[in-house]
């Protein structure tokens, strides 16, 4: 398989601390890849990198075959990498239908068609019927799918997930990851970032663990949960 | 393109603008000289109103300073016409691209420098000010001793030159007016017009679905700034006389969002009905204290402060989209 996302050596510094120290991993074309590791380990200064949101002080991404570092946001989801936000950035006041219809402007000039393409998207992530409804007046849950469907309508090579499972219920998480694994299916690669164990286990084929900023271990999902080193400054003493 | 005119417009909404419409057209016959001129006061207000908002209802970017594309408008149009006899409308062709190039030094100078929000508005003022005193200081548009249209008593309108009675300004006013909305009908449910508003409501995310947000909001501002010039056009040939203090100041850059504000940032017939509300309301209380023989200076400005004041603690949204409920007529959600 070939890499669709290799980072190298990616560092970035605020002030006198480094968040992320030169941390390279590969993502190959139809992974799920996870990201985990302890609160302020670099998860989400790496995700910014990647996504364009920041700059990085030193390495490389590359995503298909072409450089990815330094371009601003806006750039990098038209190479076709898109991404949600954590703290999730609807447009409040349109409609759920309109945050997805601007996504699938990007590739479409055609707003009609683009409107078709996001209830298509809707439907898919069970948001159909609330299309009317403004973004800000959905729960919780439904506004992660949002953030999802938004993402989507971009028509992304890569999706990269910032705790799209963080403040969800099991039962709403079992059908995020259902949701994310038939997009897998149909050939979507996928980078996220998660707290939530349960999904990293059912969705994951490799892991990277973050600790202080550098990549501490590396591998299928079975095998990292059980490196000492992880276990130590992760996962704790909790049983998996 | 049609069905785009069209889209959103509710049969009832449709009835109601047909009936607006139809009382505009036949209003010069039914009303007398000062009425006339009021409504040409209203519709000018409507109109720049609604060129406004296309830069910050529709993609968030205030702008304090639209006074500078009105008196580029005008002074531009004017001096062709009064120096090389160039018609008003062949002179409008050279005023748009000058109002929308200064449009663009500004949002380019903003945009690419991270200037935003209060920041951003701040610039607008000072861009217009700047103008103030360039103009004031230029003698080849007559400095601060203004620019004169030659007035004479005319037998016959001429469209064309833009010399007539009031009543052919009240029409192309009315016409401007009524283009300017089917513009925004149009931008709003473009492709554009769902970028710009992607822009509005949250800059980061729209660029995190890919939308070029410098690039789109240069569009607003040239857009915006181009479709201003005509009024500042209408303004020199309406009122024959063009004075840098008068055109560039900061109350009339003020004057043009209190329409907008009042009427309903962001939505397509909240300018029109801000600028009739406000001008309307202002004009029968000046009018009121004329009768009553009262003379208060600055009246004017203070029952605009108080309108302002009103509509923002009871109707944040301006009292278009709540009266639009009431009657039925609800624009959809923008």
């Amino acid at each position: 398989m070939t890499a669709l996302l290799s980072v190298e050596t990616l560092s970035k510094r605020f002030r006198g601390l480094t968040a992320v120290d030169r941390v390279s991993f590969a993502v190959p074309a139809g992974a799920i890849f996870a990201v985990i590791g302890p609160n302020g380990a670099g998860k989400t200064t790496l995700f910014n990198m990647i996504a364009g949101a920041l700059k990085p002080d030193g390495g490389t991404i590359e995503f298909a075959g072409r450089r990815l570092d330094g371009l601003p946001a806006d750039a990098v989801c038209r190479r076709g990498v898109a991404r949600t936000f954590q703290l999730m950035r609807p447009f409040p006041a349109l409609s759920v239908e309109d945050n997805v219809t601007v996504g699938a402007l990007l590739h479409r000039h055609d707003v009609e068609a683009a409107r078709a393409r996001a209830q298509t998207l809707l439907l898919r992530l069970d948001l159909f019927d609330k299309r009317h409804r403004i973004a800000t007046t959905l729960t919780l849950p439904d506004r992660k799918r949002l953030e999802v469907a938004r993402a989507l309508a971009t028509e992304p090579r890569l999706l990269l997930l910032d705790e799209v499972m963080a403040g969800l219920r099991p039962t709403e998480t079992d059908r995020m990851v259902a949701i994310l694994q038939a997009l897998n299916r149909d050939g979507l690669t996928i980078l996220l970032i998660e707290h939530v164990m349960r999904a990293v286990m059912a969705l994951a084929s490799h892991v990277l663990v973050l600790d202080h900023g550098t990549a501490i271990a590396e591998g299928a999902p079975e095998r990292v949960v059980r490196d000492p080193a992880v276990v130590q400054s992760y996962l704790g003493a909790e049983p998996m | 393109m049609i069905a785009r005119l069209t889209a959103g417009v509710s049969r009832r909404a449709a009835v109601a603008l047909a009936l607006l419409s139809a009382a505009l057209l036949i209003a010069p016959w039914v009303v007398n000289d000062y009425l006339l001129t009021i409504l040409i006061l209203i519709l000018y207000f409507a109109y720049t109103g609604q060129a406004w908002n296309i830069m910050m209802g529709f993609a968030g970017q205030l702008s304090l300073g639209h006074a500078l594309y009105i008196g580029l408008g005008g002074y531009v149009a004017a001096t062709l016409f009064t120096r090389f006899g160039v018609a008003p409308w062949l002179g409008l062709l050279a005023a748009m691209p000058v109002a929308a190039l200064c449009g663009a030094i500004v949002g380019y100078l903003a945009f690419r420098f991270g200037v935003t929000g209060v920041y951003f508005a701040i610039l607008t003022i000072a861009f217009a000010e700047f103008a103030r005193i360039g103009f004031d200081h230029w003698d080849f548009v007559n400095a601060t001793s203004g620019l004169f249209l030659p007035v004479k008593q005319y037998t016959h309108n001429d469209l064309w030159r833009l010399r007539g009675d009031p009543t052919m300004f009240y029409y192309v006013i009315l016409a401007a007016t009524a283009a300017a909305l089917l513009l925004c009908q149009l931008l709003i449910r473009s492709r554009t017009g769902y970028f710009w508003r992607a822009i509005r409501e949250d800059e980061r995310a729209a660029r995190a679905v890919g939308v070029d947000a410098f690039r789109y909001k240069m569009i607003a501002v040239m857009v915006s700034a181009a479709v201003t010039a005509f009024a500042g056009v209408f303004y020199a040939f309406f009122y024959n006389n063009l004075f840098p203090e008068q055109v560039f100041s900061l109350p009339r850059s003020i004057e043009i969002i209190l329409g907008p504000v009042i009427g309903g940032i962001g939505t397509l017939f909240g300018p029109i009905l801000g600028a009739f509300v406000l001008t309307g309301l202002a004009e029968t209380l000046n009018s009121a204290l004329t009768a009553f023989g009262v003379d208060l200076p600055g009246v004017t400005q203070v029952f605009y402060g108080l309108c302002l004041l009103i509509v923002i603690a009871a109707l944040p949204d301006g009292v278009w989209p709540p009266l639009a409920r009431r009657l039925g007529l609800s624009e959809d959600k923008k």
